[in-house]
């Protein structure tokens, strides 16, 4: 019997745990100083917002993990030696290892401004995020307003979050569109225009220069690069995306890069030592896929694969067709195979968004061949099985177009919009359907 | 607990000026009820009765409107675990004391609320205006029940409607809802008094409330009525035989029981209205699970029980020539529920667990003995006095367990503790929606992101998100299918949806998005 040891409740770790329990008998530990438990990272603006609890984004109770004799620890680990295979907490204990699993997750970036370190200046990733804000902005006369930096989802999920408390928001979006440099620009203005209609000031294509503190050390105002102006303020958001959370791995000679670099077998320059989830960092991505995705199901696929490995049955990292989802205040955002922001070379884009300006769909599409790429869709769900089969057997975007209502997951009696959709694409395109 | 460590307060979440004076409005009108219960002698009762219901309606509709117009569409849960009535706080308590007290006021002292035999008092004669509008009669206790009843439900209903009102599936619901019971739970009933004279008598009958929810259905008093009341009355009582035996299993199979339970019951019309403030108070641990499996089929198996006793008391030995006598029926009920017994056990085994094969097993033969005792030692049919059997289910469910728990508690355990815990009907269409029938909630592929808002708002106590993060499509013996996992949901992973029974239960173990082999690998051992 082995003892594996994962760094990390989040989704990655905690599925390779249930799965390494499901094909083993191996003793696993599970570290996190973040939390006893498991709990939905995606699930964080819930509590803030007041829709959930804590205890309601704990995805198994408690008793769970020792039913299924899943040890787990709280302790941060502050040093990793592959040597000894030891592990090093922050109190200065250790623990032998036979297999680890990294899985630390990421940490919200800093991009150096000035003043970043003030109080009242924070991310929002980690529960401890979450309870700081809710100290910095539990309403809004402790908070009379906030500034969010970076278009981002949680950037966006922030500015959800905050009006829910009625704190007014400035949202500095680096980008001429929110999220432009995913979004196709029809469906970035679409989510331009509805942050808008919830009351966020959205300043497009600024940056942030520095944030001013007051003599308690605490943030009172923002200056904007382009205009020079003063935003007065008591929250700064940072929300300019995330990096791996990998410092305490300096100098222990597993191999890192931006993450921690692993093989298609998730596993890193040490033989007994894997990473996956957020901090690993494919050192032969699949696809279009990046070398490093912070994704919650790449991190619970990952978790998957790593567990075959490791109870025995060797297998590569191979993730399907990119999907993915959001949400953007009240908009639905699904997304399946690629949709760029601008057409590669070869490729091109259909549009149809609906008059209310809160529905639309892009599809990408090989212009010679008429190859269905990917599709997005904003307001109108979609059925991922049937994406999924229609990518793999290379549908022509006339057949994709044609058959659009087999793919529809809206809920019943919801209005449909297949037939508008192929009606526009008709007569965009000068062919029949 | 979220939090608030605020030295100021939060005012988040405090009511708008409107809102308040809507709130003043609303208990001005139920000040008035309360000055008639206290037996204050309004001079023209039919306009008092008028300006209190009125203000009611008004009330909720105005505080309604205010609460959701200055919002764009969508879900708006905004505040449910900070504000105190809505997350089991001082209020909270108090209209579920107030509530139950009123239940207990209601069941067992009627009088109180002024029922007289002759001449009303009280809260009672304040409806006789309006009872006498619609049926010709004076107002009895269940008269003003009733009417509060609808008010709430067509009311709360508005609310429902325009908090959802992006979501068609919702609304077209909750129409439905306040349908059946402005219409056939109360203006359809009371109508039909009119039709009754001296020669000419049919019981109250609210068409869609259907045995065994309505235990007292085939009770004697009833069947002799509809009897004497000639062929309208012989249709009545074959719709009421036809409702359980024919029309929901047909529906059932369908639709899902989410045809009964959320669109047309009158429980669940309450639930899902006035009840939708706390559905996500519900007990979501797997204990309240193994409980509500065991107590729900005990209660079932009890109506059984007493309703076969109740019908066997009455009916003759055969000396009148009538072909349904005591032996004939008995001996009919057994064969039924051998015949489901033996159908489930049959074609059904493998999707039992096994305590529920168990429990099966052992109501199945405690009954037969039961039934055989009766025949071979002549001892009374199931052992106590039909008398006893009907007057404690009486009591025990149907007042104290629907009424007392199941509504004066929705503000502390949630608006559906009775349909999940005590309702015999919702246990037999579970019972055939989890083995027989089309419904089932899809999941989409491997979009779920483990996030809880489904299961936090699944009125019935479902961990939804247990099987969405698994890709497996939720077939629930409880679910009633109301559709607000699905609204909630932010990444549109369920979808409730009617198809073919093949593959309805799909258990993955690897979901759709990593490589394909490795799906195949895993899911098909």
């Amino acid at each position: 019997m082995q003892h594996i040891v994962i760094i990390g409740n989040g989704i990655a770790g905690i599925t390779a745990a249930r799965h390494i329990r499901k094909l083993s008998d191996n003793k696993i530990t599970v570290i996190s100083g973040e939390t006893d438990y498991f709990f939905s990272r995606t699930a964080l603006m819930y509590i803030y917002m007041g829709h959930m609890n804590y205890e309601h984004t704990k995805p198994y109770e408690d008793w769970f993990w020792e039913k299924n004799r899943i040890e787990l620890k709280k302790a941060w680990v502050s040093k990793v030696t592959p040597e000894e295979n030891k592990l090093t907490f922050a109190n200065g204990e250790t623990m032998h290892y036979d297999q680890l699993i990294i899985a630390s997750g990421s940490k919200y970036n800093k991009f150096g401004w000035p003043g970043q370190d003030l109080k009242g200046v924070q991310g929002l990733y980690s529960k401890q995020d979450l309870d700081l804000l809710e100290e910095n902005a539990p309403n809004n006369e402790v908070c009379k307003h906030a500034v969010i930096v970076g278009g981002g989802l949680i950037g966006i999920e922030l500015a959800e979050m905050l009006s829910t408390r009625k704190i007014p928001v400035t949202f500095l979006v680096r980008e001429h569109n929110f999220w432009d440099n995913v979004l196709p620009e029809s469906d970035a203005i679409l989510i331009n225009n509805h942050i808008k209609e919830h009351h966020i000031d959205l300043r497009l294509g600024v940056n942030l220069k520095e944030i001013l503190g007051d003599e308690n050390g605490r943030a009172h105002a923002v200056i904007v690069e382009e205009t020079g102006e003063e935003i007065p303020c008591n929250l700064v958001g940072l929300t300019a995306g995330v990096t791996p959370n990998i410092d305490f791995l300096k100098d222990s000679g597993i191999e890192l890069g931006k993450g921690v670099k692993v093989n298609r077998y998730l596993k890193t320059n040490i033989e007994n030592i894997y990473a996956i989830g957020d901090c690993a960092e494919q050192q032969e991505p699949t696809g279009n896929r990046k070398p490093v995705e912070a994704v919650w199901y790449t991190g619970r696929m990952m978790g998957e694969v790593v567990a075959q490995t490791i109870c025995g049955n060797n297998m590569p990292y191979k993730p399907g067709h990119w999907f993915n989802s959001a949400k953007f205040f009240d908009i639905e955002y699904q997304t399946y195979g690629w949709v760029f922001s601008k057409p590669n070379e070869g490729e091109s884009h259909f549009h149809w968004h609906h008059e209310d300006g809160k529905k639309g769909i892009t599809i990408c599409y090989e212009t010679q061949s008429r190859k269905f790429l990917g599709i997005n869709t904003f307001g109108i769900r979609l059925r991922h099985e049937v994406l999924d089969r229609w990518l793999t057997e290379g549908k022509s975007v006339e057949d994709v177009v044609a058959n659009l209502h087999q793919a529809n997951f809206d809920p019943e009696f919801y209005k449909r919009y297949e037939k508008q959709i192929q009606q526009e694409f008709t007569t965009e395109q000068k062919i029949n359907v | 607990m979220a939090h608030n460590i605020s030295a100021t307060g939060d005012t988040t979440y405090a009511l708008s000026l409107q809102q308040k004076l809507a709130t003043l409005l609303g208990f001005v009108g139920l000040f008035i009820l309360t000055l008639a219960t206290f037996n204050t002698s309004f001079p023209n009762k039919t306009l008092w009765l008028t300006l209190s219901l009125g203000a009611i309606c008004v009330g909720i509709t105005w505080f309604s409107v205010n609460q959701y117009q200055n919002k764009t569409a969508g879900i708006k849960n905004d505040g449910v675990y900070i504000n105190a009535f809505t997350s089991r706080g001082f209020w909270a308590w108090m209209l579920g004391i107030f509530l139950t007290g009123f239940y207990i006021v209601l069941y067992f002292y009627p009088q109180y609320l002024g029922l007289r035999e002759n001449d009303n008092t009280g809260l009672i004669a304040l409806f006789d205006p309006l009872s006498k509008l619609l049926s010709g009669n004076p107002a009895s206790q269940w008269f003003v029940y009733g009417t509060l009843y609808t008010i709430a439900i067509v009311f709360f209903g508005v609310k429902f409607i325009y908090k959802y009102r992006h979501n068609h599936y919702q609304r077209l619901r909750t129409f439905s809802v306040m349908f059946f019971q402005l219409g056939f739970a109360f203006l359809i009933p009371e109508f039909m008094m009119r039709l009754n004279s001296e020669s000419f008598a049919l019981p109250y009958y609210d068409l869609k409330n259907i045995w065994p929810l309505n235990y007292y259905n085939f009770e004697q008093y009833r069947v002799d009525e509809f009897i004497s009341a000639g062929s309208i009355g012989i249709a009545l009582l074959i719709f009421g035989l036809a409702s359980i035996f024919i029309i929901t299993p047909i529906l059932t199979y369908k639709y899902g029981k989410r045809w009964y339970c959320s669109w047309v019951c009158g429980c669940g019309g309450l639930a899902e209205t006035a009840g939708d403030s706390f559905r996500h108070l519900s007990d979501k641990r797997l204990f309240a699970w193994k409980v509500e499996r065991w107590v729900v089929h005990s209660v079932l198996v009890f109506v059984v029980l007493m309703t076969t006793a109740v019908v066997y008391s009455y009916l003759g030995d055969g000396s009148k020539g009538y072909w349904l006598t005591r032996d004939v029926f008995l001996i009919g009920v057994a064969l039924l529920l051998t015949a489901v017994f033996a159908g489930v056990m049959i074609f059904k085994r493998n999707e039992f667990k096994k305590d529920a094969f168990y429990g099966a097993t052992g109501y199945f033969i405690i009954i037969l003995v039961l039934i055989g005792l009766h025949y071979f030692q002549g001892s009374q049919l199931f052992l106590f006095e039909t008398e006893t059997l009907r007057s404690t289910y009486g009591f025990l469910i149907g007042s104290i367990f629907a009424g007392v728990i199941g509504t004066g508690f929705y503000p502390i355990f949630g608006n559906r503790v009775w349909c999940r815990m005590g309702c015999p009907m919702a246990a037999i269409l579970g019972f055939q929606q989890r083995l027989f029938s089309k419904f089932r909630i899809t999941t989409n592929g491997g979009q779920c992101i483990s996030c809880g808002n489904c299961s936090t708002y699944c009125e019935m106590g479902i961990d939804v998100r247990a099987y969405a993060q698994k890709g497996e499509n939720i077939v629930r013996s409880s679910c009633v299918g109301c559709g607000i996992c699905a609204a909630v949901c932010p990444r549109g992973v369920l979808k409730l949806e009617n198809d073919s029974m093949k593959g309805r239960i799909n258990s993955n173990d690897v979901l759709l998005g990593n490589d394909v082999d490795l799906m195949t690998l895993v899911n098909e051992k």
